[in-house]
């Protein structure tokens, strides 16, 4: 059996996108808005002008990062949905760090971004721990996730509640040692864009090129060829969950000490970013270098949803929506890419 | 003491009721072969439904509203089935989009209806000087209807074969793509029931995110109670009583009450880790999570 051609997978793959959002069109018809005004409200207020791209940027950082180690994952057949949990882990040590530890001040950024990593790492590795006694690892990362909003919510209202603050629930401002620099005027804090695009680069090279890359692939691919290969599958999970969380705690990172400055709330940290993730990862099939298209792509959805919520009033939910048909639509087109479609009898 | 216990049990039962329903639908499609994820998303539109078809009046028929739940938790499932039997797409992947589709779409239709009041909430039975809801009874009646069906009937023994060996049942003349797609529908209608407890008894009102996770649980408590019906009543019954607790206990301790709030998750994970250790994995059917191709091991 040949691998069906870049050209034909990509040809379904833009299909398909394209027919989910005519599946949201007429959600929307039956939520009597307009698709035309929804669209077109979508389209002006983020490609539109530059304080619309900049916003899209913001939100493209963490997509990049998570979407990145989740294609990874996805290889590797480690499905891991709690990357909203583990990108919460990594605000809370990259938090930690910047509030509480006596780092000096020109390492206090790398030190922030590798206790994001850190932190989101450990918590993904609880999960291929569970693993290795035969826990699934899609109910044990989504348990997780609502275990980590607690977390941080303790951590806001309790031990860590900011001096300065009364009625509200976040820790007091990082010191400014810690701020992200951002691109003038915006929220795009381009240390965290960069650490993204390297490591989309990075990941592509050690998937495709590498000994580990390679052991990666036959772990997902074909288990039972791992096996008698002498490739130890519990290593290999291990490893890439270790790479998928760190990668989604290093976007909590970015998201604490580029933009917010404070440890608060898990719905204001993270706007969806762990499960939007997941299509830009699944969009890319797999390959890292490609969420560097695709994650823009779900930015202009995140942005766009932002946008629907302030000028058409509508729940920040419809992301939600555009992200699960988005994704039905993509594993159903698969039998596309496999198998032509002969009209009438052969 | 005795009235505490059996407060406590009653309770525990109230709340445990969508977790039961819930289970029971996982357990019918997974039994047949089709895992669905998506329950948390099935629950929500129930939930919507329900509460949409019961708050248009105050004399709007509850078996309406009820009937209107099971059918928008079944229209989803339609979705995952068209999918992952018709298009054999990975069933992990599609029962995911599912539950963001409902959650989704359900917070979308659901904002006009947020906060209003329920006038016709389903009435709660008197039993002994303790009140159950008919939902309840209704969710413990039909965990012993599926466990017998499941065991003892033709159809039952039909639909077990086509989890456990698809190709052997293809062989006898049994439609396994029908028999599955039949199978998922039915978990969608009894996720959407378990909505509908939500909405018109236990809450009687509609807010989004109201099934804040319920759903995922009820998935994982499938693996917990070894795909048995009955046994999924005391699972049920379990967790029923930790969020009773968490409720008895909030505020009248020095424990932060998000240690309550994280409690369910963390122990989702104890009781799998444990079902795991125990090896209880293999109690799952065998054709579980798989496509079925004809002519292809």
């Amino acid at each position: 059996m040949t691998a069906p051609s870049a050209a034909r997978t990509a040809l379904v793959t833009v299909a398909s996108v394209v027919v989910a959002l005519l599946i949201c069109a007429l959600v929307f018809v039956f939520a009597g808005q307009s698709p035309a005004e929804v669209y077109g409200t979508m389209l002006r207020g983020t490609l539109g002008d530059p304080t619309g791209l900049a916003e899209v940027g913001r939100r493209t950082i963490p997509l990049l990062l998570i979407g990145t180690g989740l294609a990874l994952a996805f290889r590797a057949q480690f499905f891991n949905i709690g990357a909203e949990g583990q990108l919460l882990l990594g605000a809370v040590f990259a938090a930690g760090t910047a509030l509480f530890l006596p780092v000096p001040g020109a390492l206090l950024i790398p030190a922030v971004f590798v206790a994001g990593f850190v932190g989101g790492g450990l918590w993904a590795l609880v999960a291929a721990a569970l693993r290795r006694v035969n826990v699934n690892e899609i109910l044990s990362t989504l348990m997780l996730n609502y275990i980590a909003v607690a977390l941080v919510t303790y951590l806001i209202a309790g031990p860590w509640k900011g001096k300065d603050v009364r009625g509200y629930i976040y820790t007091d401002n990082f010191p400014q040692g810690a701020w992200l620099p951002t691109f003038s005027g915006t929220q795009v804090h381009w240390p965290t864009l960069l650490l993204g695009v390297a490591l989309a680069l990075g990941l592509q090279w050690l998937l495709t090129r590498s000994t580990f890359g390679y052991a990666l692939r036959v772990v997902g691919e074909n288990p039972g060829a791992a096996h008698y290969a002498g490739l130890s599958s519990t290593r290999v999970a291990t490893l890439v969950a270790l790479l998928t969380g760190g990668l989604a705690g290093l976007a909590g990172a970015g998201e604490v000490a580029g933009i917010h400055h404070r440890l608060l709330e898990a719905s204001q940290i993270s706007l969806g970013y762990g499960f939007t993730a997941v299509i830009v990862a699944w969009l890319a099939r797999g390959n890292p270098a490609l969420c560097l298209i695709t994650a823009p792509l779900m930015g202009v959805i995140l942005a766009g949803g932002d946008l629907l919520k302030i000028d058409l009033n509508l729940p920040f939910r419809v992301v939600d929506i555009f992200s699960g048909v988005i994704l039905l639509c993509l594993i159903a087109s698969e039998v596309f890419v496999r198998h032509r479609v002969q009209w009438g009898r052969a | 003491m005795d009235s505490i216990v059996i407060e406590a049990l009653v309770r525990a039962l109230a709340v445990g009721t969508p977790l039961l329903l819930a289970c029971l639908g996982a357990i019918l499609n997974e039994r047949a072969g089709v895992v669905n994820l998506g329950v948390e998303g099935m629950m929500a539109v129930g939930a919507l439904a329900a509460f949409a078809v019961a708050s248009k009046s105050p004399d709007a028929s509850l078996w309406a509203a009820v009937g209107a739940a099971m059918l928008a938790g079944a229209a989803l499932s339609l979705l995952h089935a068209f999918a992952t039997v018709t298009l054999r797409a990975n069933q992990f992947v599609s029962g995911l989009a599912l539950a963001l589709i409902g959650t989704g779409a359900a917070g979308l239709l659901g904002k006009k209806f947020e906060g209003l009041p329920l006038f016709n909430k389903v009435p709660d039975w008197t039993l002994g000087g303790f009140t159950i809801s008919p939902f309840t009874v209704a969710a413990l009646i039909l965990a012993g209807l599926l466990a017998f069906w499941l065991t003892a009937t033709r159809g039952g023994l039909t639909l077990r074969s086509v989890g456990e060996n698809p190709a052997a049942a293809d062989v006898l003349g049994v439609n396994v793509g029908l028999t599955r797609v039949l199978a998922v529908l039915g978990g969608g209608a009894l996720a959407g029931l378990a909505g509908a407890f939500l909405s018109l008894s236990y809450r009687s009102s509609w807010a989004d995110n109201m099934t804040n996770g319920l759903g995922w649980i009820a998935v994982a408590l499938v693996i917990f109670v070894g795909w048995r019906p009955l046994r999924a009543i005391a699972g049920a019954l379990f967790f029923g009583f930790l969020y009773y607790l968490q409720f008895r206990l909030q505020g009248n301790s020095n424990v932060p009450t998000e240690v309550f709030s994280a409690m369910p998750f963390i122990l989702v994970l104890v009781v799998l880790a444990l079902a795991g250790v125990r090896g209880q994995a293999g109690d799952a059917p065998a054709a579980l999570g798989r496509a079925y191709v004809r002519g292809e091991r």
